[in-house]
């Protein structure tokens, strides 16, 4: 097995890790993100102040893949494994390869929400055709000239080509919406926990993981090997199921690919933590690690950041200014819709909420028709017959206006400020946010709520002068850097690959019951194989045809074996052929040496009469038998070898079948 | 080993399912239903039978429910609340859902209008309810280190499940009670071609072979149509849940598209409010609804509103849903009881109704009155009209999806007995899988094989996979790669690799539409062969006390057992007389007689490997040697020729060049006459090679 890592990512939800596994001959892409900060560099349109975008690169943007994506041939390609929806925007460049075979294996809401997702970006794009006209030339459009490039500021030109112009060949142009569906329709949908078998070697499972609706961890299994590959995890989550750690526990070998504390601050773990008394794996202490791990302290974090946020969000409206959130992830989104609407009617707050997207109304309504796919207490409401999320609820009751673009007229009917509006994109470059921005972003008491993961002096840069708020918010993207031993521990693999950038950050104590071994960007790692042997199973059928042999000497027992191997569901199996088995001398092996006089016996046994010559040939370790009844025939013996010598076949045959009597063989 | 199947319920009869399949040291129930036409203990299924004591907890491993039918779920709360079992429930996301509505909406009508004593309370059912762990489609589930189990779309309400279970090597599959053909709000019945032991199937339409369910529902629209047109009421007495939302959106439709604006009413806030769970279940219907439920949700029905009791005797025509389905009592008896008497009204009848309900009689024979007891007696003048579409699959559907699973062994439940038994004798004879039907209470043992664990050492584990090279090496399309690859020894395996890779993918791709039938012994799809189809693998499996038996390939055997190789050669030196030796040249004589016999030897024996050295010429393991040693020891008749003439061939081979032998070994004697035929002829002798 050999792991490579394509791509760090940024530690976040939008822009996931990347790497490629080869198993069992085997090739699988871990997921294929897109990087959707990079398209900060291009001008939004219509732009408010054509000055301030003045760096900004002024043509229809290009989309940026995951580095080294270009540098291998993706027919290549086995499998691609995706595991949250930011995971697959990449895919239709993958998938619009003609010679891209492999099969796409996604959770079912992972795969539906990542397809709005592209759709959306399709629909977000078509703003910039209708602006600049469709792009006509093939090839490389002018600002990738190396003249343009070299005007560009270095932080842009940086995001353009990375530090050595080696990302300059991840520009893509914008995949169209038939790609998409071409794409999609590669991809195999599962249940959480559902097996699939890829070639009949590998088996792919698929957990929750916790980080949104339809995220998950994945168990890859071949015959020699179990892989549990674990993403960036929740334990508790206010929308997706939580993190399913003991479906994964048992596993060979950890691909530990959450890399989501690679850029957070809080690198400060206490060393008392990291000291902790090792770990023994008794039930007692496994139950203990199981309390540590899955508190709802982290969720109550995360609803006293939203809490915050509306407490924000109403000082705003209070002071009559509106409200803009262009936050991506859809869990926090959703949960974002309920908490603001308690605020509102908390403090009597009449303010409209807009969401204003091509595949919001879809997005939404999809989101209260998956129980199976949520956390507990959204299960509960399925169970008591209460929808499961409550923006079912404020559409229905007008509080909520869902529209597909801004400029529509129900939707410029029910307009009125201040309001609140959840519009995409995050990146601020396209979607309605654009023109809303332009619109707000100069009255101090408006409000824009942005992510951590966003780079908002980039992102701000065409939206000069900024007069409104900005909120950046940090929202738990992953695993606590000091829950990774003890989750470590209860998971109990033999080997854990470990990103080297998370080396320095991450608590670990080696020597362990587990040995490490670390993974950095772009290096193809060798990953040796614990188990030795194959396991294989041996059909009933096939057993009973066996005709097993005691040696002469020690306990053991051998039979010939003739069968046919199969693989199936990453199980090697052994049948019995179609054709009944024949046990023939002919191919007979055997071994060590012959006693003379029990060849004597057992020659008399077949009426063949014969006596050891004693005279001087038996030389050199060797002895003879003169045959002389039936027919004449001399054999001759060493420790290693035996000569039959017979002019009568039939007689030789005999002979033949006496030696294999005496002798060990097979 | 052996699967160990108890049926407490629904044994050559329909009601209160409920089997109890022991297998490899697990037990599961699979269902745990009442029957509707009991009051009296009978109702129930036996528990005792399952423990003596009454300690189901150690006895069982978990309980299944298929779906929220009552006599599928009915004795639930019962056994858990009040027989005491505290053991893992599982059931499917709908199934939890909505089985606790059916279960209250029975026990208020049991309790608060037949009177009788509660069997067990609203808690007992919430507290049921709490306990169970809900289920999604596919979802592989370890229930326990070894019992596996996992549930597949069966159709036949929303959330029915078939339930696949493993323990070992055992497997089997459960089918609860499923429909093979989609209808208008679920998808027909989806499962995986599994390697099974056994199927637990429903018989409910044993003989029964339905037509196009078009001309059904047509039929039943015309009906409901007439009726409405002429003033009349129409009464369809339906359980809350499942043929309600059927024919709701049936009529919803129906209603749009005529342009009808005859109240359609539902006779409980009820089956309102399980509208709710079907909206939030949609991802458990058909992929119609599926496809379209984000622009318009199809439970959202437009006609439908809710029922008043002061509507009953309210002038003008209407159509009115109520439960129970089969007129047990409830409310849909109290409005049979007014609108029976009017042959204007209609009463439509669910397909099937179970002995002992007024729906039943109504089905056999046309009563113009029934005695609902001794005092009260309803005059039946309205028309009835039998609903011919369930959701249940008929005969067809059962024999193919037996015939698609092929299991070892079939056993039939949920049926009548006659039935039963002539579907028994179809699949015998048919399908040839032995089939059983056994009575309530009744056990049927199952054989089982299972598969021995081995290991195996890489060198064998390459070995199958060289034998796959060599047995493709004919086939055009890759010998390509196989040829080139053959002299390295390293590449050998990467390309072998990639034969498997590219059958694989055309194996995948056929079975996606579900045709392909990969060979017998392991029917499953995702089966790849490594080696050959006719090529058999060869290896020895060793064995040793309290150790993992081995397989190993031939070669590493003797280095294994630390033994070395005992070589068996067959030998024999013999003269032939050459008459006109004296013509070659004394030094190259020997050389030359050899040539020739290689030239004889490769134009009449077909052997792959000769090689002619200057001493001797190699025929696989054949080596034939002119011998100039006088006391070589297999020398024969060594006194009969005495002549410069004659020259011995001293030969030696192993045994399975046995025929090869003899062949050349009586050429060799005859080479006297043949060279003379040769020097003749050694003009034409490379042609013939030619040839």
């Amino acid at each position: 097995m050999k792991l490579t890592c394509l791509s760090h990512g940024r530690g976040g939800v939008h822009r996931p890790p990347c790497h490629v596994l080869e198993l069992s001959g085997l090739r699988i892409l871990l997921e294929c993100p897109l990087d959707l900060s990079a398209i900060a560099i291009f001008a939004p349109v219509p732009s408010s102040s054509p000055s301030s975008s003045g760096d900004l690169v002024a043509a229809p943007p290009w989309y940026k893949a995951v580095a080294a994506h270009h540098l291998f041939d993706p027919c290549l390609l086995d499998a691609v494994v995706v595991s949250s929806p930011a995971a697959m925007l990449g895919l239709p460049f993958l998938a619009r390869n003609p010679n891209f075979s492999a099969k796409i294996y996604a959770t079912e809401v992972t795969a539906r929400i990542g397809g709005l997702m592209m759709e959306e970006l399709v629909a977000m794009h078509s703003e910039f055709v209708r602006y600049y006209g469709l792009e006509k030339r093939q090839g490389r459009p002018d600002w990738m000239k190396w003249e343009e490039l070299e005007r560009l500021p270095i932080e842009l030109r940086n995001v353009v080509m990375g530090e050595e112009g080696e990302e300059l060949g991840c520009w893509m142009p914008q995949y169209s919406a038939a790609e998409v569906k071409e794409c999609m329709q590669k991809v195999v949908p599962l249940k959480y926990a559902e097996e699939v078998c890829f070639n009949g070697a590998i088996i792919l499972k698929a957990f929750s993981s916790g980080l949104e609706i339809g995220s998950s961890n994945w168990m890859i299994s071949s015959p020699r090997r179990s892989i549990t590959y674990l993403s960036s995890s929740i334990f508790e989550s206010g929308h997706a199921m939580g993190f399913d750690y003991h479906s994964l526990q048992g596993n060979d070998l950890i691909l530990f690919s959450d890399l989501s504390s690679m850029n957070s601050t809080d690198y400060d773990t206490k060393p008392d933590e990291c000291n902790s008394p090792p770990l023994r794996t008794d039930n007692d202490n496994e139950d203990h690690i199981i309390k540590s791990l899955s508190g709802n302290d982290e969720n109550l974090e995360e609803i006293e950041k939203i809490s915050f946020i509306c407490s924000c969000i109403v000082d705003s409206l209070k002071a009559g200014g509106s409200v803009l959130i262009p936050i991506g992830r859809l869990g926090i989104l959703l949960q974002l819709l309920e908490y603001i609407s308690r605020a509102l009617d908390n403090s009597n707050l009449k303010v409209p909420i807009f969401m204003v997207s091509a595949t919001a109304e879809e997005t939404l309504s999809f989101t209260n028709a998956i129980p199976e796919w949520l956390c507990k207490e959204r299960q509960e409401k399925l169970f008591l017959g209460e929808a499961l999320f409550g923006h079912a609820e404020l559409i229905k009751e007008g509080k909520l206006c869902v529209f597909p673009l801004l400029y529509e007229r129900e939707l410029l009917m029910a307009w009125q400020e201040p309001c609140i509006v959840f519009s995409p994109h995050w990146s601020l470059r396209f979607g309605s946010v654009v023109q809303l921005l332009n619109r707000w972003h100069s009255d101090h008491n408006s409000l824009l709520i942005l992510e951590q993961e966003v780079d908002a002096e980039m992102a701000l840069l065409p939206f000069k002068t900024l007069a409104m708020k900005v909120l950046q918010c940090s929202f738990l993207s992953g695993l606590k850097m000091q829950k990774v031993q003890p989750l470590l521990e209860l998971l109990r693999p033999k080997l854990v690959l470990f990103p080297e950038v998370l080396r320095p950050h991450c608590p670990i104590k080696e020597g362990g019951s587990f040995a490490f071994l670390y993974y950095s960007e772009n290096v193809r790692l060798r990953v040796p194989n614990s188990r030795k042997g194959f396991e294989v199973q041996l059909a009933t059928e096939l057993a009973f045809q066996l005709e097993p042999r005691r040696l002469l000497e020690g306990s053991m027992a051998i039979a010939r074996l003739q069968g046919r191997l199969l693989l199936s569901k990453g199980k090697y199996l052994l049948v019995s052929g179609k054709k009944p088995l024949k046990q023939s001398n002919e191919q007979m092996l055997l071994w060590g040496s012959v006693d003379p006089a029990r060849l004597i016996l057992a020659l008399e046994e077949r009426g063949i009469v014969g006596s050891i010559c004693d005279d001087d040939k038996a030389a050199d370790g060797y002895w003879f038998i003169q045959v002389s009844k039936p027919e004449e025939g001399l054999i001759k013996s060493s420790a290693s070898e035996t000569v039959i010598s017979c002019d009568d076949e039939r007689t030789s045959a005999l002979i033949f079948e006496a030696l294999c009597s005496v002798c060990d063989g097979i | 080993m052996a699967i160990e199947c108890l049926v407490l319920g629904a044994g050559q009869e329909v009601g209160k399912s409920c089997v109890v399949v022991s297998i490899g040291g697990k037990k599961i129930m699979f269902d745990c239903g009442m029957h509707m036409g009991y009051l009296d203990s009978r109702r129930y299924p036996d528990f005792s039978l399952i423990s003596e004591t009454g300690d189901f907890d150690s006895s069982l491993t978990c309980v299944v429910i298929t779906h929220f039918h009552l006599d599928h779920v009915g004795a639930l709360p019962y056994f858990t609340e009040v027989c005491g079992y505290h053991g893992p429930i599982y059931m499917t996301y709908p199934t939890k859902a909505l089985a606790p509505i059916m279960l209250e909406d029975y026990r208020k009508v049991m309790v608060e209008r037949r009177g009788e004593e509660e069997q067990f309370s609203y808690d007992h059912i919430m507290e049921c309810m709490r306990k169970v762990i809900p289920l999604d489609l596919k979802q592989t589930v370890q229930v326990d280190k070894d019992l596996q189990i996992r549930a597949y779309y069966a159709g036949h309400v929303l959330g029915a499940a078939m339930i696949y279970a493993k323990v070992g090597g055992s497997t089997m599959v459960y089918t609860g009670d499923y429909n093979m053909t989609p209808d208008r709000h679920l998808g027909a019945a989806q499962i995986d071609r599994l390697r099974l032991d056994l199927l637990i199937t429903e018989s409910t339409y044993a003989t029964t072979i339905r037509d196009s369910k078009y001309a059904r529902e047509r039929e039943f629209l015309k009906a409901v149509h007439k009726c409405v047109a002429g003033g009349g009421k129409v009464l369809i007495p339906t359980f809350a849940l499942g043929r309600a939302q059927e024919l709701c959106i049936l009529l919803d439709d129906y209603w749009e598209r005529m342009n009808l604006n005859v109240p359609i009413y539902f006779s409980a806030g009820l089956t309102i409010q399980a509208n709710m769970y079907y909206k939030m279940l949609i991802g458990w219907t058909s992929q119609k609804i599926k496809d379209n439920y984000t622009k318009h949700n199809p439970f959202d029905f437009k006609h439908v509103c809710s029922f008043e009791r002061s509507l009953i005797n309210a002038p003008g025509p209407c159509v009115l849903f109520a439960t129970p389905g089969m007129i047990s009592g409830g409310f849909s008896l109290e409005v049979f009881k007014h609108w029976a008497p009017s042959e204007k009204n209609l009463i439509t009848l669910p397909g099937y109704c179970v002995a002992g309900t007024i729906g039943h009689k109504l089905m056999s024979g046309k009563p113009t009155r029934i005695d609902l007891d001794a005092d009260t007696h309803i005059d039946v003048r309205c028309q009835i009209h039998q609903l011919s579409f369930s959701p249940h699959t008929d005969a067809k559907g059962i024999m193919d999806l037996i015939d698609f699973l092929f299991p070892q062994h079939v056993i039939l439940v949920h049926g009548e007995k006659p039935k039963m038994a002539s579907l028994t004798e179809r699949i015998q004879s048919e399908l040839g899988i032995p089939c059983y039907y056994p009575a309530n209470n009744e056990t049927v043992l199952i054989p089982t094989s299972q598969n021995v664990k081995v290991d195996a050492t890489g060198q064998f584990m390459r070995s199958c996979h060289n034998v796959n090279l060599n047995s493709i090496q004919d086939k055009p399309c890759i010998s390509n790669f196989s040829t080139n690859n053959c002299e390295v020894s390293g590449t050998k395996i990467d390309a072998s690799k990639m034969v498997i890779t590219s059958c694989c993918n055309a194996n995948l791709h056929s079975t996606q539409d579900k045709h392909c039938i990969s060979n017998a012994s392991i029917s499953n799809c995702e089966v790849s062969e490594l080696a050959g189809d006719e090529n058999l693998t060869e290896g020895i499996l060793v064995m040793e006390k309290s150790k993992t038996a081995k397989v190993v390939s031939k070669d590493e055997l003797l280095q294994m057992l630390g033994a070395e190789k005992h070589v068996v050669q067959f030998a024999r030196c013999f003269p032939v007389r050459l008459s006109n030796r004296e013509q070659f040249l004394p030094h190259a004589a020997n050389h030359t007689t050899l040539q020739l016999l290689c030239k004889k030897l490769s134009s009449h024996v077909k052997c792959k490997y000769i090689e002619s050295f200057s001493d001797h010429l190699q025929l696989d393991s054949l080596r034939i040697r002119i011998c100039s040693n006088e006391d070589c020891p297999f020398r024969t008749n060594q006194n009969k020729y005495c002549s410069s003439s004659v020259i011995y061939f001293c030969c030696s081979w192993s045994m399975h060049d046995e025929n090869l032998a003899s062949k050349c070994l009586e050429i060799v004697n005859n080479l006297d006459s043949t060279i003379q035929d040769s020097n003749l002829a050694q003009e034409e002798a490379p042609n013939e090679h030619l040839q």
